[in-house]
């Protein structure tokens, strides 16, 4: 199967050592979590999981260009 | 003896009076609004002699509780034509505190033409005369006082936004370095003006301090509390590395950056005036990425921001100010909005009203779109100098759209929303809609849960649970507007299971009292009803808890979400 084409985008320290936005290409049916966890991030360490601009579950099963966007827990006002 | 300081500028007099039993329990946001309730006529002129204006410092202000600084100040707003409080850090509170003062109440107005200052020390408070310090800004104001009265000079002073009595005029406060915070909100500084005191300074030379009833109680709860501000993420992590401009990547991702005079939910330029930009660019210029705005804040979401030559430009660089000239204005240089926010502090006028007055002003032609240095310009040349322009834009977003027949003009209340599109965070518009402050981001800060999964998760872009979301948080930030607690307390408090119960015990061990948690509920209840009938018998109607008309009919991008409430949703918020 052909594999899909998902942007991620990384936030505050998350960004350390790592990058800010890139596309990386998966097998189809990955989920929020795979692609988490393959990163070298630890599940606890995860504020907000977006796809797409809304907030997503980790089991969110990604689609072709979607952007999945990773920020720890931060805030503000 | 806890006192309460009255100055009556009718006839230049002030006493010295008791605090009375009904207002003996209350501080901060609780006192000033029971005060302003109880003895400010509702439709009385806002700028008139019947308006009064109070300060109090919060109940654990003065005390060695983490974050317990702040200042609340109270009046009617000649913004709104309702009810205000609006509270500040700085370092005036713990003073207030140490002297034993739990209220300065002004009231009157001077005949003539002449301005006065008002000195408090420990044997109260008295009025001068006051001539050499008109007209000019608030750094000069502060650097002033501190030669004549040594560093150590508590200051509340207002710019010249004030002595025009523009309605957007704040008043600013001197914080541990000198430089200013500001109750922001509502034209407070305009009040100050209407009754013509430049400033007022503090002197707690020979203070008597604070008196705690229990006070090993007090220090292990302390240390409960404290241990939870350091441990919560946001509050332990995230504010004192990226401030609260954090949220700029964060609410554009989410589609709720209000761009191009709330046009849109996102912003090209995002990542140029982002947080996490303002931080590398602090670092390199040798500014400092995290500063308190009062002592004893071990949080330190402010910080101070330099030039390109590494001297100071500004501190207190909040989102909402980076958003208003930033995503709102479309500007994307940094540092323009950086040297308007220094020229903001200095004529002492709000950041967020006058933001959005610039971005309704760009869509009524008056200015380019993105043009961030005749945003400078306009300040300084305008504003600062009481041309006709600069005081149609000093009086807010509402006057620049009613001068220029502007029909997006985003107001609650007449007064500026800030920061975040209700269309596509709804719990932050009720908020916006219901809060007798008119439209006020801190009064039940629903971006906490409907964006950053801080006290659970409510999906932003429905309307379900949006109601009793923004009702707990805005009886639960009243309380916490009246302990002198930095609102950036609740992120622990709503995560944390040790943190409320260690505020309400140092509480308990401060006043020798025993409250409970309902207590504090039921204090929150009973100050956003005071100031609701404040509102209702100033004129105002369930017509005026309602956002602008093109939020209904206008979808915002990228969700193309549109506020879509009724008028029977939003009233039910008062069922309480």
């Amino acid at each position: 199967m052909e594999p899909i084409h998902v942007t991620i985008k990384l936030f505050a320290h998350f960004r350390d050592g790592r990058f800010k936005e890139a596309e990386h290409q998966f097998a189809p049916g990955v989920d929020c979590r795979q692609i988490i966890l393959g990163l070298g991030f630890r599940l606890g360490e995860m504020g907000i999981v977006m796809v797409n601009g809304q907030h997503a579950p980790l089991d969110y099963q990604l689609n072709e260009r979607d952007t999945l966007a990773l920020f720890p827990l931060v805030g503000g006002g | 003896m806890d006192k309460i300081l009255r100055v009556n500028m009718n006839d230049l007099t002030t006493t010295v009076e008791e605090v009375p039993t009904e207002w003996a329990g209350l501080g901060g946001r609780a006192l000033t609004s029971t005060i302003v309730a109880k003895e400010v006529p509702p439709t009385c002129h806002a700028l008139g002699p019947n308006n009064k204006l109070v300060f109090a410092p919060g109940l654990l202000s003065g005390t060695a509780a983490s974050n317990s600084g702040r200042l609340s100040a109270g009046a009617k707003s000649p913004l709104t034509g309702g009810i205000k409080e609006s509270n500040v850090g700085g370092t005036a509170a713990q003073m207030f505190a140490r002297l034993r003062i739990n209220a300065l109440i002004i009231e009157g107005m001077p005949k003539g033409d002449g301005w006065f200052s008002l000195r408090i020390n420990k044997d109260g408070v008295s009025i001068q005369e006051e001539s050499g310090l008109l007209g000019l800004g608030n750094f000069a104001v502060i650097d002033a006082l501190q030669s004549l009265l040594g560093k150590k000079t508590g200051v509340m002073a207002i710019g010249p936004a004030g002595e025009m009595k523009l309605t957007s005029a704040n008043i600013s406060v001197k914080d541990p370095s000198g430089k200013i915070r500001s109750h922001g909100r509502g034209g407070l500084g305009a009040v100050m003006g209407s009754k013509r005191i430049k400033f007022i300074s503090i002197d707690d030379e020979g203070a008597p301090g604070i008196q705690i009833a229990e006070p090993e109680k007090f220090k292990a709860a302390s240390r409960i509390f404290t241990k939870a501000l350091m441990d919560h993420p946001v509050s332990g992590q995230g504010l004192p590395t990226y401030g609260t401009n954090v949220l700029v990547n964060i609410l554009h991702e989410a589609g709720g950056l209000p761009t191009r005079n709330f046009t849109y939910g996102q912003f090209d330029g995002h990542e140029q005036i982002s947080g996490e930009t303002m931080h590398e660019t602090i670092v390199a210029r040798g500014g400092k990425p995290r500063h308190g705005c009062h002592a004893g804040c071990v949080i330190q979401c402010s910080q101070v921001y330099n030039d390109k030559d590494g001297q100071y430009l500004t501190s207190g660089f909040e989102y909402e100010t980076i958003w208003g000239l930033g995503a709102n204005c479309l500007i994307k240089e940094l540092d323009d909005i950086a040297q308007a926010d220094n020229v903001m502090d200095d004529l002492g006028i709000d950041s967020i009203e006058t933001a959005v007055a610039f971005g309704v002003a760009m869509e009524a032609g008056i200015l380019p779109w993105g043009d961030g240095k005749e945003v400078v310009r306009i300040l300084r040349d305008e504003i600062g100098k009481g041309t006709a322009l600069g005081r149609v834009i000093g009086s807010g977003a509402g006057a620049v759209g009613r001068t220029y027949g502007v029909t997006r003009v985003p107001v609650v209340k007449n007064q500026a929303i800030p920061a975040y599109d209700p269309r596509s965070v709804k719990g932050i518009g009720i908020t916006y809609c219901t809060s007798p402050m008119g439209a006020d981001h801190t009064a039940g800060y629903t971006i906490a849960t409907n964006i950053l999964n801080v006290g659970g998760q409510v999906d932003p872009l429905k309307k379900d649970g949006q109601i009793e979301l923004s009702r707990n948080l805005q009886i639960a930030t009243a309380a916490i507007d009246s302990t002198g607690m930095c609102i950036f307390i609740a992120f622990p408090a709503l995560d944390i299971p040790e943190c409320l119960p260690a505020l309400i015990d140092m509480l308990n061990a401060r006043f020798g009292a025993t409250l409970t948690g309902d207590d504090v509920v039921g204090l929150g209840k009973t100050i956003l009803k005071t100031e609701r009938a404040f509102n209702l018998a100033a004129g105002m109607t369930n017509a005026d808890d309602r956002l602008p008309e093109f939020f209904n009919s206008d979808p915002v991008a990228p969700h193309q979400a549109v506020w879509d409430f009724t008028n029977e949703e939003i009233d039910a918020f008062w069922n309480f």
